[in-house]
Order: C-alpha cells, then sequence, then structure tokens
C-alpha cells in the first residue's frame, strides 16, 4: 500500500492512460523501481528530467510527472547530453530500449560513457524490437527467433554492462524485472553517483519475443529470469558450459572517476580566472 | 571596433554576441573554423562547448541545450547537413530554437569540400521529412555575416523554429573589413516564458503569432515533450481535429509572419528593365556585373532575398512588374530560378546560368551571358 502511493506520487494522472504496454509486459515493473528510486533521492521534481528515444520503453517519461522528453530513435543521449550542460545540477535520467540504446544508438551510447557525461541511464533490455512487431535487435540472442529472424539469429548479440564497461562507465549493473529490489537499488546507487552510469534492467516481451520463442506466456518470462539470471561472483564459479545458458547480474563496476560535468565547470572556472 | 575577420569568425563572434551559449558540432571542412572560435570563447563566458561524435549527435544536443534554457548553435557543411535533417525535423515539430550554420560545399556526398557552392538551397527548405516550418538566410558579406546571424538568433527565439543560415564557402572563408559594434549595445532578447502557474499551462499554445510561450527545463513546468504530432498540453494525439489545429498553427508562425520575416535588396531598381536574382556571393558577381552593363546604357538591377526561405514571394512579383527578363546565376544546377518560375508562373521570362565546377561565376562571363540574352 505504502509502495503504491510511492509510485502513484510521480504518476500523471489523468493525462495519458492507460498506457501503451501489452498486459504482462516487464517494463511497468522498472518504471515503478525507478520511481522509487528517484522518490529516495528525495530530490524536487522541478530538477529531475526524464529522456528516452523511441520504442515501447521509451514511453516511459510521457507517463512521468518530471520534465520529460521523448526524442528520436537512438538520440536520447546526444539530447541529454545538451540538456545536462545546459542545467547542470539537474538529475537528467535517460531511458532506452536494447535496440534504441545499443543498435540504432551504439555510436552515442560508447561515446557518453567515454566522456563519462553525468547522465544516469536505464536500459530496458526485453531483446527484440516490440513497437515495430519483433524484429531481432542487436541483443537478441544467437539462435533465437524474431520476424526478422525467422530461422533464428545467426548474429552474435550485444551485452550491455560488457559495453558499458569497456567504454568507460563510471557505474555498471545488471538486475531483471524479476528481481525488484536489487533493480530498484542499483537505480539508487547509480543516482548517488557522478559520471556516466548504466543499469542493465532485463525484461520480457511475452507479446513478440516471448511468442516466437516458447516463453509466450508472461510468468514463463519471469520464470525464466528467476531460474538462469544468478549474483555475478557465483556465475563467476560456473563451468564455461553452464555459463553458456547462465546470466550474471549485479554490480559490474563501481568506480568515481571524474564526470564532464564537473571537468567542463572547472575548465570555466580556470579560463575565467586566466582572463 | 574596425576588424578584418573572415566570414565564419564573424558569424561565430556575432552568435557570441546575440547570447548563444551552447555550442556542439563535429568538426566539418569548410565550418570548422566556427567551432574552434566557439569552443575557446565560450567557457569565458561561461557558456558550454562540447564536439559531438557526429552531426545527428550535434544537432540533437543543441536541442536539449536549448529546451535546457541556453541559446544554441551548429555549424556545419552539406554532409554535416545531411546528418542533421533528423533532428532539424525535431526541433521543428517540438518548436525548439537552434541556429544551424551551413557553409556550403560542393555535393552531392562528401562532393568538393573546399569549393564553393550553392548546392543546399533546397536542402535547406525541405530537408527533413515532412511538412515543416524552418526559416533560412542567406547573407553575401561579412558585415552581413555579423548581422544576420544575429538576426538568424533572435528570428529562431521569436518563432521557436530552427533556423538555418546560409553562407557560401568563399564568403566563410573570405576577410573583409568589419566595424564590430560593442556587444552591450546589440538587441537582447529573451524568450517568451509562461507567465501562469503550471496547472494552467499549456506548452504548445500560440500566442497571437501562433508561438507558444517557452518554459526551460527545471523552470517549473513539467511538462511534455515529444517528435509525435501533440495537442496543446504536449502529450500525442491521434485525434483528426488535433492533428489539424496543430500542423495549421506550427506552419501558420512562418506563413502568417512572412512580413516580419522576410528580407531582401534591391539594388539599381528603380529605372531598371532587366533584372539579376542571386543570392550569397553570387549578387557579388551581380553587382559587379551590373555596374559594367549599366555603363554599356543596359538599364539593369539586382534582386537579393536576404531571408531565402520563406521566399520572397510577393515581393519579386512587385519589384519584376516592369522588368523584360530575370537573370537567374547560381552555383547549382537551377534552385532559385526554379523557384523564381514558380513565383513567376511564366509571366516573365527567366534566364537560368548555372555553374557546379567549383568555381564562383565571374563577372566577365555573367555580362557576356546577359548581352546575349539581351
Amino acid at each position: 500500500m505504502i509502495e503504491q502511493s510511492v509510485v502513484h506520487k510521480y504518476l500523471r494522472k489523468n493525462k495519458k492512460f492507460p498506457h501503451i504496454w501489452c498486459p504482462g509486459c516487464g517494463h511497468g515493473v522498472i518504471m515503478g523501481s525507478l520511481l522509487r528510486a528517484i522518490d529516495k533521492m528525495g530530490v524536487d521534481r522541478n530538477n529531475v528530467a526524464v529522456i528516452s528515444g523511441i520504442g515501447c520503453s521509451s514511453r516511459t517519461p510521457t507517463y512521468l510527472d518530471f520534465n520529460t522528453l521523448h526524442t528520436t530513435h537512438g538520440r536520447a543521449l546526444a539530447f541529454a547530453t545538451g540538456v545536462k550542460l545546459a542545467r547542470p545540477d539537474m538529475l537528467v535520467i535517460v531511458v532506452m530500449g536494447d535496440g534504441d540504446a545499443v543498435g540504432i544508438g551504439g555510436n552515442h551510447f560508447i561515446h557518453a560513457a567515454r566522456r563519462n557525461m553525468d547522465l544516469k541511464v536505464v536500459v530496458y533490455n526485453n531483446n527484440i524490437y516490440g513497437m515495430t512487431g519483433g524484429q531481432a535487435s542487436p541483443t537478441t540472442p544467437s539462435g533465437k527467433k524474431a520476424t526478422t529472424a525467422r530461422y533464428g539469429n545467426i548474429e552474435r548479440s550485444f551485452d550491455i554492462c560488457d559495453l558499458a564497461r569497456s567504454t568507460g562507465a563510471n557505474y555498471v549493473a545488471r538486475a531483471t524485472s524479476y528481481h525488484v529490489k536489487q533493480l530498484e537499488n542499483y537505480i539508487y546507487k547509480s543516482f548517488n553517483k557522478k559520471g556516466f552510469t548504466v543499469v542493465e534492467a532485463v525484461t520480457h516481451c511475452p507479446t513478440t519475443y516471448g511468442r516466437l520463442n516458447s516463453l509466450k506466456e508472461p510468468v514463463a518470462g519471469m520464470e525464466f529470469q528467476k531460474n538462469n539470471f544468478i549474483m555475478k561472483n557465483l556465475w563467476d564459479k560456473l563451468s564455461d558450459e553452464e555459463k553458456q545458458v547462465k546470466f550474471p547480474m549485479g554490480e559490474f563496476v563501481d568506480v568515481d572517476k571524474e564526470g564532464f560535468v564537473t571537468k567542463y565547470l572547472n575548465l570555466i572556472e580556470s579560463v575565467r580566472q586566466g582572463d | 571596433m574596425i576588424k578584418l575577420l573572415q566570414g565564419n569568425e564573424a558569424c561565430a563572434y556575432a552568435a557570441l554576441a546575440a547570447g548563444v551559449r551552447f555550442f556542439a558540432g563535429y568538426p566539418i571542412t569548410p565550418s570548422t573554423e566556427i567551432a574552434e572560435i566557439m569552443s575557446m570563447e565560450l567557457p569565458k563566458r561561461g557558456g558550454k562547448f562540447i564536439q559531438m561524435e557526429d552531426e545527428l549527435a550535434s544537432m540533437a544536443a543543441i536541442i536539449g541545450g536549448s529546451l535546457g534554457g541556453l541559446k544554441s548553435m551548429t555549424a556545419t557543411s552539406g554532409p554535416g547537413l545531411s546528418l542533421m535533417q533528423e533532428n532539424i525535423g525535431y526541433a521543428s515539430i517540438t518548436e525548439t530554437p537552434t541556429l544551424i550554420v551551413n557553409v556550403q560545399r560542393g555535393g552531392p556526398s562528401t562532393g568538393l569540400p573546399t569549393m564553393p557552392s550553392q548546392s543546399d538551397i533546397m536542402a535547406a527548405k525541405w530537408g527533413s521529412h515532412g511538412d515543416h516550418p524552418i526559416i533560412v538566410t542567406y547573407p553575401h558579406t561579412v558585415p552581413e555575416i555579423y548581422n544576420e546571424t544575429i538576426r538568424s538568433v533572435y528570428l529562431s527565439e521569436k518563432y521557436r523554429v530552427p533556423v538555418i543560415l546560409l553562407l557560401d564557402e568563399v564568403i566563410g572563408h573570405m576577410r573583409e573589413k568589419i566595424e564590430i559594434p560593442d556587444e552591450n549595445t546589440i538587441e537582447k532578447f529573451d524568450r517568451k516564458v509562461p507567465t501562469v502557474p503550471n496547472d494552467w499551462f499549456f506548452p504548445f499554445e500560440g500566442n497571437l503569432e501562433g508561438v507558444p510561450p517557452f518554459a526551460s527545463f527545471g523552470e517549473g513546468y513539467r511538462y511534455h515533450v515529444t517528435g509525435l504530432v501533440h495537442d496543446v498540453d504536449g502529450f500525442p494525439t491521434s485525434k483528426h481535429s488535433q492533428i489539424e489545429r496543430f500542423m495549421n498553427r506550427l506552419i501558420g508562425k512562418i506563413d502568417n509572419n512572412v512580413n516580419d520575416i522576410l528580407k531582401w535588396e534591391e539594388y539599381n531598381m528603380e529605372d531598371a528593365e532587366y533584372a539579376i536574382l542571386a543570392a550569397g556571393c553570387i549578387a557579388r558577381t551581380a553587382r559587379d556585373t551590373i555596374k559594367v552593363l549599366r555603363e554599356k546604357g543596359i538599364k539593369i538591377g539586382l534582386i537579393r532575398p536576404v531571408t531565402i526561405w520563406p521566399f520572397m514571394e510577393q515581393p519579386l512579383i512587385n519589384a519584376t512588374k516592369k522588368i523584360k527578363k530575370l537573370f537567374v546565376p547560381e552555383l547549382n544546377l537551377g534552385m532559385l530560378s526554379l523557384e523564381a518560375n514558380r513565383v513567376l508562373k511564366g509571366k516573365l521570362e527567366v534566364c537560368p546560368y548555372n555553374k557546379i565546377n567549383g568555381e564562383i561565376i565571374y563577372p566577365s562571363e555573367l555580362e557576356k551571358f546577359i548581352e546575349e540574352e539581351i
């Protein structure tokens, strides 16, 4: 009951409901975790921006009572970079799907990470392009089916957390729409850090990915997450064979390198003193 | 203060004087000096510069900066303009003021990076899918680049539209004498901000000119911005009546304010029997040509659009009422002449003179062409 009221505090009631997500979609669970994490921050909501690209997950800002920006496909991080530099004190949260973040927006993703731009990224990863009807995405696992991979995906898939780690993010973590508590904690922790942070929220798409890959019941998607995502320290001890079918979750990176905004504000100060 | 400046330098300093405090861009010849100057000068004024990973991101970042409350710009050339088209459409539909400087080079594709061309006249107007409002300005001297940069920032803020400032490579890189006014004497214009509380604010409801007041992010108006067609409250709509109302207002911001947005120059037109329609560096060729032809007794004048989009439809009709032939020299295969023909509807013979070999048009060749046509 208490948790419900936390979430409802931040929804744009009477404005944009019902939402567009399918029954059984995991996106609402992630949005709930996101809102509880924001609430825990205790920040003025006028000083929060939620920015997204295009896709199912990118409809999140529409429903939220903050400064919200629903941009073009893949470009959310570039828009967010502008907002953050104009408003350095603002908590700028970027919500993207897997196709948005590491497909069409892959270049923006690696460069925002390289710059250590002070943006708080939450990637809803459902391994598919859901909004357009289930086409293969850069995170569709090899061998799995999609409407543009009817015979099974022959491509390799991106590991979003590996990508964020190797390109320089300050904080990288993964949880799932089943592991709600961890997800909320990781998002909250990322909000408290400077620099570029990525929380990958694995979610299920019963409508497209599920239907094509024997997980069409929403519960089956949740059970898959429950049974196959295990904490990183345990996953590390698995045999190579086991690692093929199980997935690590938890915190992968937690460092405090100076973020871009801090550096730029220092630069302004030193240039002005030099004048 | 009198200075000897390049066109690109004049553009950068004018933008700073106009209050631009955010620049995001990607290096590209022949525009790069603008980014270089901004990276040096913005931090001195507390502004922000960032070199993005490409032009898609540059355009996106300046929209973000503008929504965050800073006057924002980028600078590019043809290939970059192609990449920016996606988010130029976004700036149009979300009514986010942005300045895009396009120092033109020859195209298509990588084309002629260091040579002059006027090949983006149509791309500037039509480059982005869908009907979208846009203003395009086209100065022809270094001092005019300074003034038009300031006016472009002003128009973009006033009408909440992206403005493209078209420059020719030869003027971007040419040095010319310019008297720079004191920054404090330049008229400051602030965005019109909402005067009602959040609950009463409709972020996309136009004023008398069709332009909504602008609430920057962080000012207490927690509204929604989307590239989907939206209602006055900013949320996506699929109701036909709302779509129509929105699109009419969006396009109407330009169509209903043409007199305020248009700017053009007429030179030696009082007694003219013939006229040249030319913009940018080719207007300078035309001016020299006119002097020589007048000495030979040919009564000829110049009509020069400064605001090139929206096009000077009525002014062109008015200015050419007594004209026998209209000559249209340009560094492309006929963009201005196509527009002139559309506006004049065959009432006047339009004679195009086109050149696309990477050279400017010299006065001597234009003189010869006009003499033959007369």
